[in-house]
Parts: structure tokens; sequence; C-alpha cells
């Protein structure tokens, strides 16, 4: 599809968005909605440096929750406006990034995997021996008791979600298809023979890696206000680092595509199974299927249609 | 407040947990350091050594460590199968480096939710008659239940390096580390000693998981805090040296008990993470690797 086109299915989804929360429909659908999004964002964040770059984030979570505190902290201290607080949020998620890219990118791909596996039980405990950030007890965000046009405070959040998701898809697009994405797809091809070609490797992966840092961040940004009430533990949950990156490789991580499949196909399964089945359950079989996917079918959903129409033309 | 004897409780209970350390990180210094196979899920297997030690421990009052030799043979049949799956499915098609990750990853989250699914988010404990005994020192307090499990770590680290160094099939893996294709030209079968080496590195973790359980109540989760640690252990040992990776362990297990003892427990886990980091950007090959 053109990028004119889609523009334009996007612009639709957010009037037809805004169109919904004028129908009073039941609350949870909002709340649900708005997990859904938060997993476009997130997994379009990790696969910016994962699908396209590959190397592997395990610390979304990490990313996520301190883009989440950093809005909860500066609500608490200031007061601060929403627009400020993506901003705070999506700053400090790119700074995060882009710090840890510099100490470990210039090594080989597992010691920034590694790097981000310590680093969601560092920011944790950071957190934890924080006394002004609620340390284990955790943190109330008050929502502010009046939104301007929105009925209530989740629809505005669900309607947000959905811009940022949006955001996410088309910074991805643009990513792939301009120079960066092809550098970035040489790099992961093989990042030897970039380098001999003149790609500036480190520099690209770096900022990949800020982009991606960013992203996560910024979808962490509204959550204080979702959920009202946060801890670290749940804060920092291992299923948004699992999700995150289970979604793009379910979906297919070589195209933005792939990540929005994934998270709204495991992200829908998802929200009806915590509903009908223990979401221990669930969790047990997103992994199951991850390691299936990885072994039986490395590029994904995608991967699997695209050799299925190979297959017919042959 | 500084005391004397603090300094001293916290540097003598950091060599005896480090010891242990060095017991849950010799299978990451063997998969990760001499096979290249990184396997991140190795303390989700330590964990799953808990678990077993735990089971035949509440069900038959066997003792903890030797319900911890006992599944060794299991948890070797487990490694060679994993291994198997990994190369058939990734290291062969070259295909390592990223979806093998992810393959470990969900590998983690597999054993953690089936335990927590299995066995609930509880603590679980070991009984055993020893555990609560100490030995007196002079001015040192010498608490089994750390003791030991330093003791066992000292053990199976000298084994493990006898292996590598005195034995055929040891010295054959330390070659495949080196040199797949000169192994190959040999007669030898470069997968097969692999698979034979990822094996022993997952019984380890059977042995480790019951020291584990010993040293504390376990419950599904706990093996995250040790990714951080193992792979610090790892790297700062120089990737693949046994005696480095006991040493790495040692500074490890003290820096951390001095930092419990005189900033408090909460800040112990950043440690780790602080040593990867500096080891990773000052000095990649560790303290005992080839510089470069």
């Amino acid at each position: 599809m053109r990028g004119r086109a889609l523009l334009a299915v996007a612009v639709a989804l957010v009037v037809l968005a805004v169109a919904l929360t004028r129908l009073s429909a039941n609350q949870y659908y909002y709340f649900a909605a708005y997990v859904i999004f938060q997993y476009v964002v997130l997994a379009t964040a990790w696969n910016i440096l994962g699908g396209y770059t590959g190397y592997v984030n395990f610390g979304s979570a990490g990313f996520f929750a301190l883009g989440a505190y950093t809005a909860a902290i500066l609500i608490k201290a200031f007061q601060v406006p929403f627009p400020v607080l993506l901003l705070a949020a999506s700053t400090v998620g790119g700074l995060l990034g882009l710090s840890l890219g510099y100490l470990t990118l210039r090594l080989r791909g597992v010691f920034f995997s590694i790097a981000t596996l310590a680093l969601a039980v560092v920011l944790q405990t950071l957190i934890v021996n924080w006394e002004y950030a609620g340390g284990s007890r955790g943190i109330y965000t008050m929502r502010p008791a009046e939104v301007l046009f929105f009925g209530n405070y989740v629809e505005f959040l669900f309607v947000v979600m959905l811009i940022l998701a949006l955001g996410a898809l088309a910074t991805a697009r643009w990513i792939e298809h301009s120079w960066l994405g092809r550098g970035l797809a040489a790099i992961r091809d093989n990042e030897e023979a970039a380098e001999c070609m003149g790609v500036p490797t480190l520099r690209l992966k770096l900022v990949a890696a800020t982009v991606s840092g960013a992203l996560m961040g910024i979808a962490g940004a509204p959550f204080p206000y979702y959920v009202t009430y946060m801890e670290p533990a749940s804060t920092f949950n291992l299923d948004y680092a699992v999700n995150s990156l289970a979604m793009p490789m379910i979906g297919g991580a070589t195209t933005w595509v792939g990540p929005l499949l994934g998270a709204v196909l495991l992200g829908t399964a998802q929200q009806i199974a915590t509903v009908t089945i223990s979401s221990a359950l669930n969790l047990l079989i997103v992994g199951v299927v991850l390691v299936a996917f990885v072994i039986l079918a490395p590029d994904g959903i995608i991967g699997l249609v695209r050799r299925r129409r190979g297959g017919r033309h042959a | 407040m500084f005391s004397f004897d603090l300094l001293l409780d916290a540097i003598v209970a950091g060599i005896l947990v480090g010891g242990f350390y060095a017991a849950v990180s010799l299978g990451i210094t063997l998969a990760f350091g001499l096979l290249n196979v990184v396997n991140i899920a190795h303390p989700a297997f330590v964990i799953l050594g808990s678990y077993a030690a735990f089971v035949v421990n509440s069900g038959f009052g066997l003792d903890p460590i030797l319900a911890g030799l006992l599944f060794m043979p299991v948890f070797f049949l487990l490694g060679i199968g994993v291994y198997r799956i990994y190369y058939a499915s990734f290291e062969k098609r070259g295909e390592e480096s990223l979806r093998g990750l992810v393959f470990f990853f969900g590998i983690i989250f597999i054993i953690e939710v089936s335990l927590s699914l299995q066995y609930g988010v509880d603590y679980r404990s070991v009984h055993a008659a020893y555990i609560g005994d100490s030995l007196r020192l002079g001015p040192i307090d010498l608490a089994f239940r750390l003791a030991i499990p330093c003791a066992m770590a000292l053990v199976l680290t000298l084994a493990l390096h006898l292996f590598l160094s005195r034995t055929f099939y040891g010295r054959a893996v330390k070659a495949v580390s080196q040199d797949h294709l000169a192994l190959r030209l040999m007669g030898a079968d470069p997968v097969r000693i692999k698979g034979l080496a990822f094996g022993i590195a997952i019984a380890t973790a059977s042995l480790a998981g019951a020291l584990l359980i010993m040293i504390g109540p376990v419950e599904p989760s706990i093996g995250r805090e040790y990714i951080g640690r193992v792979f610090a252990i790892a790297v700062l040992g120089g990737m693949g040296s046994i005696g480095g990776t006991l040493v790495a362990a040692l500074i490890l297990g003290v820096l951390e008990s001095l930092t419990s003892t005189f900033y408090g427990p909460s800040w112990a886990p950043a440690v780790s993470f602080g040593i990867l980091l500096l080891v990773l950007a000052v000095r990649p090959s560790g303290l005992f690797g080839r510089a470069g």
C-alpha cells in the first residue's frame, strides 16, 4: 500500500476511535484495546533494533517501566501536563538505549542482549530503593478530574495509545524504506561486509537503539494514569519483555507489518485468555508458541504466508 | 557505623557465597565460553535443579546434595536433548545469534511458568539435619548452610578442571572451542563433542540448584537475579577459563556481601550489573582472557 493510502487509513482509525468513545460502551473494551495498542508500540519498538538490525533486546520491561516511572514522578513532583510526559518518557528511554548501546554495541551482539537482561533487574533495584518513587510499596497517581472533549479519562488514554501505536508504525515504516533501514538490513545480513562497504555500522546501531528505547519509554508514559497504582514487580513484569519480542518474532520480524500482526493476534488472544483461563497458563502458551515459531517458522506468520504464495507460483 | 567484626563477617560470607556462585557459573563458562552457545536459560535450569531437590527431599526425605548428584545424569541427557534441538534448528543454519537467543529466552519462560503452575509462587526450602548448624572458628562463624554449598562448589570446580585438562573428552571440548575444522580433520565429530559438553554444563545446574535451595528458600522467578551474576562472572573470568570463573565468582561474592552489609541487601543485585558493564566497557576479555 502507498504511504498516502496508509495515512488515510490511520486518520480514519483515529476518527473511528473517537467516534467509538461517543457510544457509551462497556469500559472494559477501552481497557483491553489500550493494552493491545501498547503492545503494538512495544513490539514495533523492539523490532527496530531486533528485527531490522538483529540485536536482541531482552530488557523491554525495563525501558517501559522507566518511561512509566519517569511519568509518575513528574506527575507527583510537578503535575506536569500530558504532552510533556510523553516527551520526557521518550527522552529518558532514548538516552537509556543510546548509553547502553554505546557501552555494548561495539562488542559481539550477545553482550548487548546480556546487558539488557540484567538491565531490568538493576532498574527495578533502583526503584525499590527509591523512597520518593514509592519503593516496593508502589506509587499512586491521581487522574485529572476532567479531560477536555472526552467523557472520561480511560477513553482519552485509549485514543492517545492508538495515536502512539500509529506513530510507532509510521516511524518503523519510514525507517524501513529509508537509507537507515537499508543500512540496518545490511548489518543484520552481514555486519563485517557492511562495515567493509563503508556502512557506519556503530552509528546506525546507536540510532536504532535510541529510537527503539524512546518508543518503549513513550509506551510507558500514560501507564501511571492507566493503572493509577504502580508497583515495581508488576511494572517490570517479564510479560512485557516476552511479549515485545514474541510478537514480532511470531508476526514476522523483517517488516513493520509483522509486529502489528503479532501484537494484534497475541494481544487479543491474551486478553481473551486472561478472562477465560489463568494468566500464568496463557503466558506458558506464549512461551511454547514462541519456541515453536523460532524453530519451525523462523520468518513468522508473514514468512509462512510468503512461502505459501511462492509455492503456488512455482 | 563501622566495625571490624562486621567487615570480617561480610568477607567470610562473601567468600562462601562466591564459591557457590562458581557452581552456578560453571555451566555458562562451559556453554558460552567454550562452546559459544549463549545459554541464557542456564539459571532457569539451576532453579529446575532446586525444585528437583525439593521434590525428593520433601517426598522421601533424601539429602539435598545427594538429590542434586542423583539428578545429574537426568540433566545431562536433558542438556544433550536441548543442544540437539539448538544445533538442528539454529547452529546448522548459521542463525544462532538472533533466534538462538530467543529460543533460550523461551525456555526460561517455559521452565519458570511451568514451575509456578505446578508448585505455586511460594518460597520452597529443603530440610536436612545439618543445615541450621554452624562451626565457630575464633571470631568467624561458619554457617553450614553456606559452607557446605561452597565446599561442594569447589569440588565441582576442581572436577571440571580435571576433566577438561586430563581426559580425552575434556581436551576434545577445549579443541572444539579453538578449532572446529581441525577437530573434524582429526576424525572427531564436533557436534557430538559439543552435545556432550553442553550436557555436562546442564548437569552442573542440577547440583548447583540443590546447593541454591540449601542456602535459602527458592521460588520460580529467582533465576532472573542470577542471569546478571553468571554472565558478569563468566565475562570477568575471561570466558571459558575454569580458574578464572572461580576467582571472578569469589570477587563478585565478596563485593555483593560488602554492599549488602554496608548499604543494605536490596542493593546487592545492582553489583553484578555494574561489574558486567564495567568489564564490557573497559576490558571485554576479562581478567584472565587474552587481551584484545
